[in-house]
């Protein structure tokens, strides 16, 4: 910890001001009354609350439609995640080795993380159009079997995770391939020169030392899938059809913000809170070092 | 004589090994399978961009055509044209610069500020307001969703800039960055600037400021990214046509299906402006962007 240098009194609350400012008002005040509106329930008319207790919890926890989006969420979550690491570690495995141009490898990949999951849904909206796009046209050579997001469920959902993974991947790449930075070549190079092959030495030195950033890129890849999914939900497949990619951010939103049902939204709000909180604690955990203070 | 033999003697036996030495390497099977399937992965993710890109130049009898043509046309102008008056892009445009712009700087600033606070001073509540700033990163928008909109409402900043701009500029990472980067700063610099006479302020603009920049750059392509791109946020503090940014504005080009002529190229085309601001400030700072990506979020 560094020896404090400057002696002013009244300066450090200063500078910290800003941010704290931001912090109560924008952060701190609408958690405390998402907090304090999930045990109240608005009248139909909007002009009275009364407090329910732990009412609007309950009724969540035995809506079968509730339970659909928390459903939902992990296959979307854990799609994106498996999907983007998946795809971030098969190209860090074949980078193990000295190749040339592996920057340029690294911008052609990186680039899609610039743009935001709703557009990129938009274009794959396009790609996926059961009657115009390019895959299902692909396909139709390959099986006989209706692709169509529109109607099919999970279709829709595959949708969603192809496009958000692709957000992301070059994100995980980057990562990887820092990661390897760090293995030194000459371990790399010994086992080569014990006649390890490729397959082996990926699987016996590079994925254990790659280890702590895959858990991190895993751990991360769940918060955005979980709370950076609104947008492309909201801007493809509204949750549909017949609600198979209704998830929990989107939930809150419907629920809150079009049904007006202000409690169960604020109740949902809190769930979402406890999930966020025990996932940052896990990512933080592993880099526990930089936060203690 | 002799010398001499047994150096002949010496060359002749190592021809052999010399001629081995010679010979060409296998031929580098390995390398050559790595790079073919590291372009089909770069083939498989630039695709779907790939795609976009030419339906954006192509009628709507081509986008229709079946089998799907995957060559650029010459209609470009028209479709970017006809995306750009239909979707008041100008505005959108305008407005999500804005908003990334804004939103990045002032965060930088404020974790600027907050970070060297909680550095170079020794206060009362310094444990406090380093873990304020830290909860932040647990409470994302959608947790909050209803309540933030309320205080926004309360404030009457809906529909307008500050609404967009100033809840987004609270950043825990970026306070940790440059907290992480002035405990990297030698403190001999510091006691030296002291007793030059030099005060806090000073210090911070005409010495830690200059050696941030690096760490500026590569926060603020992330940021401007981040600021860019989001989209819970405006779609529920704005509602006017004058205040919507790119990100949300573009839905409306969305030819539903039944109702609507597929102009999808049209659509791709307005696709193709909202994602170009980003994705060009990554490729051009790309180094920074890393460098933002890797210690940002660790």
């Amino acid at each position: 910890m560094r020896r404090a240098v400057f002696k002013h009194r009244g300066l450090p609350y200063l500078l910290v001001l800003p941010q704290i400012v931001v912090t109560l008002v924008f952060f701190f005040w609408p958690a405390f009354e998402s907090l304090r509106l999930s045990f109240f329930r608005t009248s139909p008319f909007g002009d009275r609350t009364f407090f329910v207790g732990l009412e609007n919890f309950q009724r969540l926890l035995t809506d079968p439609e509730y339970y659909r989006s928390v459903v939902n969420s992990f296959v979307f979550a854990l799609g994106v995640t498996a999907l983007g690491v998946g795809a971030g570690l098969f190209v860090a495995a074949l980078a193990t080795q000295k190749i040339r141009g592996l920057a340029a490898y690294r911008t052609a990949v990186l680039w899609p993380y610039g743009i935001a999951p709703p557009v990129a849904g938009i274009i794959f909206l396009f790609m996926f159009h059961p009657s115009y796009g390019v895959l299902p046209y692909w396909l139709s050579f390959l099986i006989d079997y209706e692709f169509n997001w529109l109607l099919k469920g999970w279709v829709a959902m595959a949708l969603v995770i192809l496009t958000t993974a692709w957000t992301h991947v070059g994100y995980n790449i980057a990562f990887f391939l820092a990661g390897l930075l760090a293995i030194p070549q000459s371990v790399l190079e010994a086992a080569s020169v014990d006649g390890a092959g490729a397959v082996r030495r990926f699987w016996a030195i590079v994925f254990p030392l790659l280890s702590p950033v895959t858990f991190y890129l895993v751990v991360v890849n769940l918060i955005f899938s979980f709370f950076g999914s609104f947008g492309v939900i909201h801007a493809v497949t509204q949750g549909g059809p017949g609600g198979a990619t209704d998830i929990m951010v989107f939930k809150v939103y419907k629920d809150g913000f079009i049904g007006l049902n202000l409690g169960s939204s604020a109740a949902q709000s809190v769930i979402l809170m406890v999930v966020v909180i025990a996932l940052t604690a896990l990512q933080f955990r592993f880099v526990e070092k930089r936060v203690t203070y | 004589m002799a010398g001499s033999t047994i150096a002949a003697s010496d060359r002749v036996a190592a021809l052999p090994r010399a001629v081995e030495a010679r010979r060409p390497r296998p031929f580098p099977w390995e390398t050559v399978v790595v790079h073919v399937l590291l372009l089909a992965c770069v083939a498989v993710i630039a695709f779907p961009l790939y795609y976009a890109l030419i339906i954006s130049t192509q009628t709507v009898q081509e986008v229709v055509a079946r089998p799907p043509i995957l060559t650029p046309s010459g209609h470009a102008l028209e479709n970017y044209g006809q995306a750009w008056t239909r979707a008041h892009m100008g505005r959108l445009l305008w407005n999500s610069a804005v908003v990334a712009v804004v939103s990045a700087v002032g965060k930088i600033v404020i974790s600027m500020l907050s970070a060297f606070a909680v550095v170079y001073f020794n206060f009362r509540g310094r444990q406090v307001a380093f873990w304020m700033i830290f909860v932040t990163l647990m409470l994302p928008v959608e947790v909050r969703i209803m309540s933030t909109y309320e205080v926004i409402g309360n404030l009457g900043w809906l529909n307008t800039y500050a609404g967009l701009t100033v809840p987004l500029m609270a950043s825990a990472t970026a306070t940790f960055l440059f907290r992480q980067f002035y405990l990297t700063v030698p403190n001999e610099l510091c006691e030296a600037a002291q007793l030059d006479g030099v005060g806090p302020l000073r210090f911070l603009v005409s010495f830690l400021l200059p050696l941030s920049w690096a760490n500026i750059a590569a926060l603020f392509v992330v940021l401007f990214t981040f600021g860019w791109n989001q989209y819970l946020w405006p779609l529920m503090i704005t509602n006017t046509e004058a205040m919507r940014v790119v990100v949300i504005g573009l839905q409306d080009l969305i030819p539903r299906t039944g109702t609507h002529v597929p102009e999808w190229n049209v659509m791709m085309a307005a696709a193709m402006m909202a994602l170009l601001p980003p994705v060009a400030v990554i490729l051009a700072m790309q180094r920074w962007f890393v460098k933002g990506l890797i210690e940002t979020e660790k």
